[in-house]
């Protein structure tokens, strides 16, 4: 196998390397996907931290009934940013920056198809986030409407509105130049012999990925856009008196949201493709069904939008078509359950931290995906339509599903790009920790929406108090055991041991098998020859 | 030994807990609550065996098929026969969790036939009752917060019904079918009562509709569900279900209050007894925003102490009152309150804190200002 690794063995010219800058000029120039990989993930973990102390605040004021902490204005900004800056900022930059490294890797290429394109893609985000952050020192601050941006309350809002809006267009643009430039890489940079079907999970999930936000991002800047021309230029879209409708909004928006949804957990069902079968070492169960699969979930995802708005008021048929649209997505999402478990059966397993998020991620998103199936029911989800049961079930898909999916990846890819091993007993502290205080905060939660507990309160009768207490401690230590997350990256950068070529002896995807650790900073250079699959 | 004690303990402080809290859905107090309560409870039941059966199979492959009890890899990664299994078995599943669901969402639906019909107008943030059809037609009422202040800002013990209780609440009789046509001033907001099992967004402009019938009488709590601004969270519904004879004798009182307290727009009120009027509609209404100090929330909600508007000529600032400003939260007032209470309101503005006007202004004034 040696002969085929990719060395880049001639001398070391630094221009070669980065582009003739260094320092900050060499991230600020950069074109290397690696580089613009490592860009997202840093800027994903510093919104994920930025938007956890918005949480944070959120359970502080919960912790008790009263008003203790902040007004009832600055909780709404707060659960607002809280929701944008966790979708926009974290979860879906830390899966394009895994894209950005690994996609090239995986497949043979040299680097992404558009380098400069890349290049912007990742820049505008801190525009996007300084002008979210921003908002907050506007007369009347930021906007507290809610992450969903409902009109009409959003055309009370202030400046910090209109900055959102800009906040979304630019956070829009980013995600469509990435995925045009995912979408082009996959499809024509494939090494050769690497043919669709030979591709690894990840790559399939990010390709379906990407057609997914190529046709859902342009529906979000329409909808936001609409918002900012009823706020300034006199138009009535979604303002009964001049001939429009509040509930037009939830539609084009949720459009939009639901696919969303599936855009932050398809890549994450990509890391768990690519951890499961490694740490089983076994290939993983069923190929060609995961990636029909994947494809049913996505298209399905459009058709669904309206099990949003239950109690927007829709006629009877609407109501029936869109619950068993929703049903049916429990096929294609058990299929890939089945699969992961499959994978598992018979295998030779071992519980590294990649593999302990792993499992993590599949017990408890399949818990919220249970719940979503009970929510999927019309009359069920009356009851239950905004209030915490809501809450705990997003929680559920989103942290324990792409957050504990991405924590995956980090610690399955680390030794990979940096050449060194994270600290395993830390790190298994981290999981344990991470385990334990996510269902601490969220698990309690369902109980409190079940019991009648609205969303979006910063205040509650004393009947919620308990759980409400309960979900606070667990926020914190939820948050506190992210700062070890932290110290585990930084210690593994600074001191971490070397890393081993092939540190996990079930990874068989070419990254690892035709790559050294670390991966040099140009890779495939020279397309490799690839004779079989997955 | 100390640490499975100490595990022993706080697993039965937390079942005791789980006890004393409220963890399941309220008391069903109509038909259709009670079939969301029994579709709800079959279906956990069905996914909680699945969630045990499926997770049974990794729990025995992490068990069993380890490296370190020296389990070899098996090689098999396709099995025609059991992935159809597992997508079929699925879907029929979903089938039959499907047909009870659809029998409740078509009864859900079907606001026919109602006895009583009433309007309810979400408002930033209180609730507006309108009965329009049936016994009791005609009466009509806002429905606001009823907690004191004190005791949301902590300097007051908390009630037992804090932040569910309001100085109106809505009355309807046992065992008839109720429609509430839902409709909003200003934003979206959203009327739930889950004993009902009833929950139906309002909507600024349009009117959508829901019904219940109530099977017992008692006093049922709730609150907005559609975030709708900075007192999302303090706009309660309180439905009171009342026997029919208990539900004519309070149309009668109603009715009787209505023409008792009807004010007479052409009377004229002194300084002090404005003020002492305005100052409750000003805690009932203004205080949220304004604040009780008039000093309002700094970039967000103007101070009314020392203002340029308040301190100027009346009419300017009458008007600003009756037709709110367009794009912020200040609301139309003049479709809310009645030309007492806005010139009591009024006058308690420029006559509190460091405002000293010393002038009334009469409900006559603001009836001519409505034209």
């Amino acid at each position: 196998m040696s002969a085929v690794l990719d060395n880049h063995g001639h001398a070391h010219d630094p221009r070669d390397h980065h582009g003739g800058y260094g320092g900050i000029m060499r991230w600020v120039t950069t074109t290397n996907h690696k580089d613009i990989g490592t860009l997202y993930l840093w800027f994903s973990l510093i919104m994920f931290m930025v938007g956890g102390v918005m949480a944070l605040v959120i359970r502080a004021e919960l912790f008790q009934p009263g008003l203790q902490i902040v007004d009832p204005d600055f909780f709404n900004q707060m659960t607002t940013m809280h929701g944008l800056i966790m979708v926009f900022g974290a979860i879906m930059p830390a899966f394009v920056g895994f894209a950005n490294w690994q996609i090239p890797m995986m497949i043979g290429a040299p680097d992404m198809a558009f380098a400069r394109m890349n290049n912007w893609s990742f820049w505008i985000l801190p525009f996007a986030a300084s002008l979210l952050v921003l908002s907050f020192f506007m007369p009347g601050g930021a906007p507290g409407v809610g992450w969903t941006l409902y009109a009409p309350l959003t055309v009370q809002m202030g400046i910090g509105m209109d900055l959102t809006i800009f906040a979304v267009h630019l956070l829009g643009m980013s995600s469509i130049m990435g995925s045009i430039n995912i979408l082009t890489t996959i499809l024509n940079m494939r090494a050769p012999g690497m043919t669709l079907m030979r591709m690894p999970m990840f790559v399939w999930t990010w390709l379906i990925t990407a057609y997914l936000l190529v046709a859902t991002m342009p529906v979000l800047a329409g909808a936001v856009t609409m918002t900012l021309s009823d706020r300034h230029f006199g138009t009535s879209f979604f303002n009964a008196a001049g001939g429009g409708d509040p509930v037009l909004y939830q539609h084009i928006f949720w459009f939009f949201g639901h696919p969303e949804v599936y855009i932050i957990a398809l890549p994450a069902f990509g890391v768990i493709s690519q951890v499961i079968p490694a740490f089983s070492r076994k290939p993983l169960f069923g190929y060609a069904s995961m990636v029909s699969a994947t494809t049913g979930i996505a298209i399905l995802s459009f058709i669904v939008w309206a099990h949003h708005m239950y109690t927007a008021g829709m006629p009877v048929a609407g109501q029936l078509f869109f619950m068993y649209a929703t049903l049916l997505i429990a096929v294609p999402t058990g299929v890939k359950v089945f699969n992961w478990l499959a994978t598992m059966w018979h295998g030779s397993l071992t519980f590294e931290t990649p593999m302990l998020f792993a499992l993590g991620f599949l017990f408890l998103f399949t818990l919220g995906g249970f719940t979503g199936l009970v929510l999927s029911l019309v009359p069920v989800d009356i009851q239950l339509h905004d209030t915490y049961y809501v809450v705990a079930h997003f929680h559920y898909v989103m942290v324990a599903g792409a957050l504990f999916a991405a924590f995956a990846g980090v610690y399955f890819w680390l030794p990979k790009w940096i050449g060194r091993m994270y600290d395993e007993t830390l790190a298994k502290w981290h999981f344990w920790l991470t385990m334990i205080f996510f269902n601490v905060t969220f698990f309690v939660q369902h109980f409190a929406g079940l019991a009648g507990m609205p969303r979006r309160i910063p205040d509650y009768p004393l009947m919620f108090e308990t759980w409400n207490k309960i979900s606070s401690i667990g926020a914190f230590g939820f948050g506190f055991a992210q700062l070890l997350f932290l110290y585990v990256v930084l210690k593994a950068i600074r001191s971490g041991e070397k890393a081993p070529a092939r540190p996990w002896e079930g990874a068989d995807s070419i990254d690892w098998t035709m790559l050294p650790t670390p991966a040099p900073y140009h890779t495939f250079e020279t397309p490799p020859v690839i004779e079989e699959g997955p | 030994m100390l640490k499975k004690l100490a595990l022993g303990v706080l697993l039965l402080a937390l079942c005791g807990l789980a006890m004393a809290a409220e963890w399941n859905l309220q008391p069903a107090a109509s038909k259709i609550a009670e079939d969301i309560h029994g579709l709800h409870e079959w279906v956990m039941a069905l996914v909680t065996f699945i969630f045990v059966g499926v997770f049974g199979f990794m729990f025995w492959s992490i068990y069993a098929h380890r490296k370190s009890v020296g389990h070899k890899a098996a090689n098999f990664h396709e099995n025609v026969a059991v992935e159809v299994a597992w997508t079929v078995v699925p879907l029929i599943i979903l089938v039959v969790i499907a047909w009870p669901v659809t029998k409740t969402v078509i009864a859900q639906k079907d606001t026919s036939n109602a006895d009583i019909t009433i309007k309810v107008t979400g408002i930033q943030w209180k609730w507006g009752y309108d009965y329009l059809k049936g016994e009791g037609e005609g009466i009509s009422f806002i429905s606001t917060l009823a907690t004191p202040r004190d005791q949301i800002e902590g300097r007051a013990p908390k009630g037992e019904h804090y932040l569910l209780e309001v100085d109106n609440e809505m009355v309807v009789p046992v065992g008839k079918k109720v429609r509430v046509l839902t409709t909003a001033a200003d934003v979206i907001h959203s009327w739930w009562v889950p004993a009902f099992g009833a929950k139906q967004d309002a909507i600024p402009g349009f009117v959508r509709d829901l019904w219940f019938k109530a099977k017992k009488t008692g006093t049922f709590r709730s609150q907005c569900v559609e975030l709708c601004g900075k007192d999302h969270g303090f706009m309660p519904i309180v439905v009171r279900v009342v026997s029919a004879d208990d539900y004519t004798g309070w149309v009668a009182a109603q009715k009787k209050i209505a023409a008792a307290v009807a004010d007479d727009p052409n009377r004229s009120y002194g300084l002090d007894e404005l003020k002492a009027r305005g100052e409750k509609v000003y805690a009932a209404n203004c205080v949220g925003c304004h604040q009780a100090t008039g000093k309002g929330v700094p970039r967000a909600f103007p101070a009314l102490d020392g203002s340029k508007l308040v301190r100027g000529p009346k009419n300017e600032q009458l008007a600003l009152v009756l037709n709110g400003k367009p794009g912020t939260a200040m609301a139309a007032f003049g479709k809310q309150l009645s030309d007492l209470e806005l010139a009591a309101v009024v006058t308690f503005t420029r006559n509190a804190w460091s405002n000293r006007a010393g002038e009334a202004i009469q409900p006559s004034e603001v009836k001519a200002l409505r034209k």
